[in-house]
């Protein structure tokens, strides 16, 4: 750092050569990745503006407060600069609903510690409830002629069974919170990673029962569509709205917005509510929460709901959004993707976890199949990148996580750790948890 | 009453399927989810069981590597399915180096599967010693679940490596020591080359393992690490180098596994590795992680379970049958078949 720039700084402005640099580079690359991902320029180099802002005004309340505001209000604003069915739209929608999963698992994970590898279990769940309620998948309903209730047409007139959007949802939350906690039951007893496994059991064995569903019949009925998948699927149907089309995305990118808000808006809500104390002081330290009177039971099984149910929410909206409950998609990767949001952007930290998904969700959805694929034949190479998808986003993952092991935003309680070397294992740091807190009393 | 059920309730479950089938086989009932026998005979129920033990060798031998490197630094390391998968590859490939063909003589042929071993399992613990050194050192001090991530990462790096060098489909590869090919048969229950080849080669090197683990010096300090990394750094031991070791043993045996399982399957395929890591894992946590006895139970049992289940029942719900047991597993029995009770648990 320079003389004057030493003598710039004041508390909560930061103009360092370093940060003017780091901001100056980050704006080329956010101009060129607009680019590449046909996003609007002048709305990216408005995000960047107020990335700025924050960054130089670090510390500053009103900043953050303003920067918080205008960002939502340019998240809100945004589909107006783009083209209403275009690629970017399709992928930021599904971002969206995919932070919402994120959000979700980060509260099994990051607030109360369990760590999950079975969330695509919720999400199928989530899909399952749309494919029954929102499609001709009950062919027999009403004697054949459909059944239908609070939606327009022309979902109401066609054979099998037609809720409103609305009212699955609601159906999906008690669904998957229910099936939540039924998983979480026989983990009660585990420890760590345990869990983990039984987790992943259950995700496998539900994405099985939705693959090979249509082996299995009720009284006639298929259990689901097997490898067929169930579709079409009914599009949103909301009161007061014209119904959604495949053509038109900006309603389907606002109703992900508001899913998210509405998510976001909760975890903030639990995190610092009695029961999300509850999850952290059982993450930090089992027996001493129990000892304190945490009811171990009741505080897991609710975790578990919780972060399930958003699970179900989310599937919905992607059941209907992609219009088809593909049994594919259903796989222990998925759970893997969303788990390395929810670590990649920092565990436990609401605005880590939201970031983390935007930026894994853009690079598996546009970064690597349009930008990279792309980009060899632009400089005029015969090379094909497709073959290499997978390893590049391989190597991205394992690059941020060893330039950020904490994540990108990581959790307030864990900064404060850092900063005050404590509770990381100090010399090898080899152990888990159990020996750094040994190693401190 | 828990610890009754926690004793006998385990074996019970675990003899269901083979008890159901054996029963309905002898007394021909008609088929009920499970399909049974129209002649009253063992034969299949035995058939099943060696096929299970052979494939049931292989996850062992994965599951050894998962187990080895839970037990000193509680990573599950993901990237392990790959690297069998890599052993495999490389096994293949050497194949056709060497210029082994299915008419080879049996002298060349031992020659040749002998140096084709040696080689797979070094490509597979360099490659699990360097994919410890890059992605997991770096970690050790970070929260807990980063490695897991850059494990991740590392899988679809491999895969990547495997898509590229094999392509994106099963490959099949020549039928070396005639898998198929019956060796002997005790009344009806045919024991093929293939099954030989896998269970007899997976026991000496379990042996070997454990021996080490238990008796040499160096398996000293790896059990002394896995204990307490901080007092066995204070005891002179060198904790990185010994994990490095740990890495470079669990490579091993995942090697000796993708050759097995590239004799015995004849095909390989850059997604081999992904099911295999997933069932070898469960295998592992089956036995209780972190012990190396328990792995291999593990295996052999899901390796039954998987060929019952795939015989009788329809390969399609395998996996589900599988992560259902392992799941009851969990609920009589925490810690696994052969782990130990934790003081966390109790």
């Amino acid at each position: 750092m320079t003389k004057t720039a030493a003598a710039l700084r004041r508390p909560g402005v930061r103009t360092d050569t370093r940060t003017l640099v780091a901001l100056g580079a980050g704006l080329v690359v956010t101009l060129w990745m607009a680019g590449q991902i046909e996003m609007n320029l002048f709305m990216a180099f408005v995000l960047w503006v107020l990335v700025a802002v924050r960054v130089v005004l670090h510390e500053n309340r009103a900043a953050l407060t303003g920067t918080l505001v205008a960002l939502a209000v340019w998240a809100i604003v945004l589909p107006f600069f783009q083209d209403s069915g275009g690629g970017f739209l399709e992928d930021a929608t599904q971002a969206l609903a995919l932070t919402v999963m994120a959000l979700g698992l980060n509260i099994i994970v990051g607030f109360a510690g369990l760590l999950d590898l079975g969330y695509v279990a919720f999400y199928a769940l989530g899909a399952l409830m749309a494919g029954y309620f929102m499609s001709g998948f009950f062919s027999g309903a009403g004697g054949g002629e459909g059944w239908s209730f609070l939606v327009g047409e022309p979902a109401s007139t066609l054979p099998g069974v037609h809720l409103n959007f609305l009212l699955v949802i609601v159906i999906a939350v008690i669904v998957t919170t229910i099936a939540g906690m039924l998983i979480g039951l026989p983990t009660l007893r585990l420890r760590g990673d345990y869990i983990a496994i039984v987790t992943l059991a259950f995700g496998e064995i539900v994405g099985r029962l939705v693959l090979n569903g249509d082996e299995i019949r009720i009284g006639g009925q298929e259990l689901t569509a097997g490898r067929q998948g169930i579709t079409p699927i009914d599009k949103i149907d909301l009161p007061f709205i014209a119904p959604f089309t495949g053509l038109e995305l900006r309603p389907w990118y606002w109703v992900a917005l508001a899913m998210v808000a509405v998510v976001l808006f909760v975890n903030y809500r639990l995190r610092d509510s009695r029961l999300g104390r509850a999850w952290i002081a059982l993450r930090e330290d089992e027996v001493a929460a129990a000892s304190m009177g945490v009811p171990l039971v009741k505080t897991k099984l609710l975790a578990y709901g919780t972060g399930a149910a958003f699970g179900g929410i989310s599937g919905v909206f992607l059941g209907s959004y992609l219009n088809t409950v593909n049994a594919q998609q259903f796989e222990f990767s998925f759970s893997i993707f969303v788990l390395a949001m929810v670590i990649l952007g920092g565990l436990g930290s609401i605005e880590g976890v939201m970031l983390g998904a935007i930026v894994l969700a853009f690079i598996n959805f546009n970064l690597i199949p349009d930008v990279f694929n792309d980009y060899p034949q632009k400089v005029g190479l015969d090379f094909d990148l497709t073959e290499l998808s997978f390893g590049i986003f391989g190597f991205l993952l394992v690059i941020m996580m060893v330039l950020r092991p904490e994540g990108l935003i990581p959790e307030r309680r864990r900064q404060i750790e850092l900063r005050e070397h404590v509770g990381v294992g100090a010399t090898t740091g080899v152990g888990g948890d159990e020996e750094r807190y040994e190693a401190r009393a | 009453m828990r610890g009754f059920i926690g004793e006998y309730g385990l074996i019970a479950l675990l003899l269901v399927l083979p008890v159901a089938c054996a029963l309905g086989d002898l007394f021909t009932w008609k088929d009920v989810i499970l399909d049974f026998n129209d002649e009253p005979t063992l034969a299949r129920l035995g058939n099943n069981v060696v096929d299970g033990l052979s494939n049931g060798a292989i996850w062992a031998l994965v599951a050894l590597g998962y187990t080895l490197v839970y037990g000193i630094i509680e990573l599950i390391n993901f990237a392990h399915g790959e690297v069998f998968m890599i052993g495999s590859l490389v096994t293949a490939g050497f194949f056709g180096t060497l210029g082994l063909t299915a008419a080879t003589g049996v002298p060349g042929l031992a020659l040749g599967l002998l140096v084709t071993l040696v080689l797979a399992m070094i490509a597979s613990g360099a490659l699990n010693v360097m994919i410890e050194r890059v992605g997991y050192r770096p970690l050790r001090s970070a929260p807990k679940l980063a490695p897991l991530i850059t494990a991740v990462g590392f899988s679809f790096i491999l895969q990547n490596v495997g898509i590229l060098w094999i392509g994106g489909s099963p490959e099949g590869i020549p039928d070396l020591i005639r898998a198929q090919k019956e060796l002997f048969n005790i009344g009806g229950v045919s024991i093929a080359q293939g099954d030989m080849l896998a269970v007899g080669a997976t026991i000496p090197l379990v042996l070997l393992l454990t021996t080490f683990v238990s008796q040499s010096r160096l398996g000293r300090a790896m059990r002394a690490t896995a204990q307490d990394p901080e007092a066995a750094r204070l005891m002179g031991i060198n904790v990185d180098t010994t994990i490095s070791l740990t890495f470079l043993l669990g490579g091993i045996m995942a090697g000796a596994a993708g050759l097995i399982y590239a004799l015995y399957q004849t095909t390989i395929w850059f997604f081999q590795g992904f099911q295999a890591g997933l069932i070898a894992f469960t295998a592992a946590v089956m036995g209780g992680i972190g012990n190396l006895q328990g792995a291999v139970l593990g295996g052999f049992i899901i390796g039954i379970i998987q060929q019952i289940s795939d015989n009788r029942i329809g390969g399609e719900w395998t996996p589900a049958i599988v992560f259902s047991y392992l799941v009851l597993i969990m609920v009589f029995r925490p810690s696994g078949l052969l782990g130990e009770e934790t003081r966390e648990a109790g």
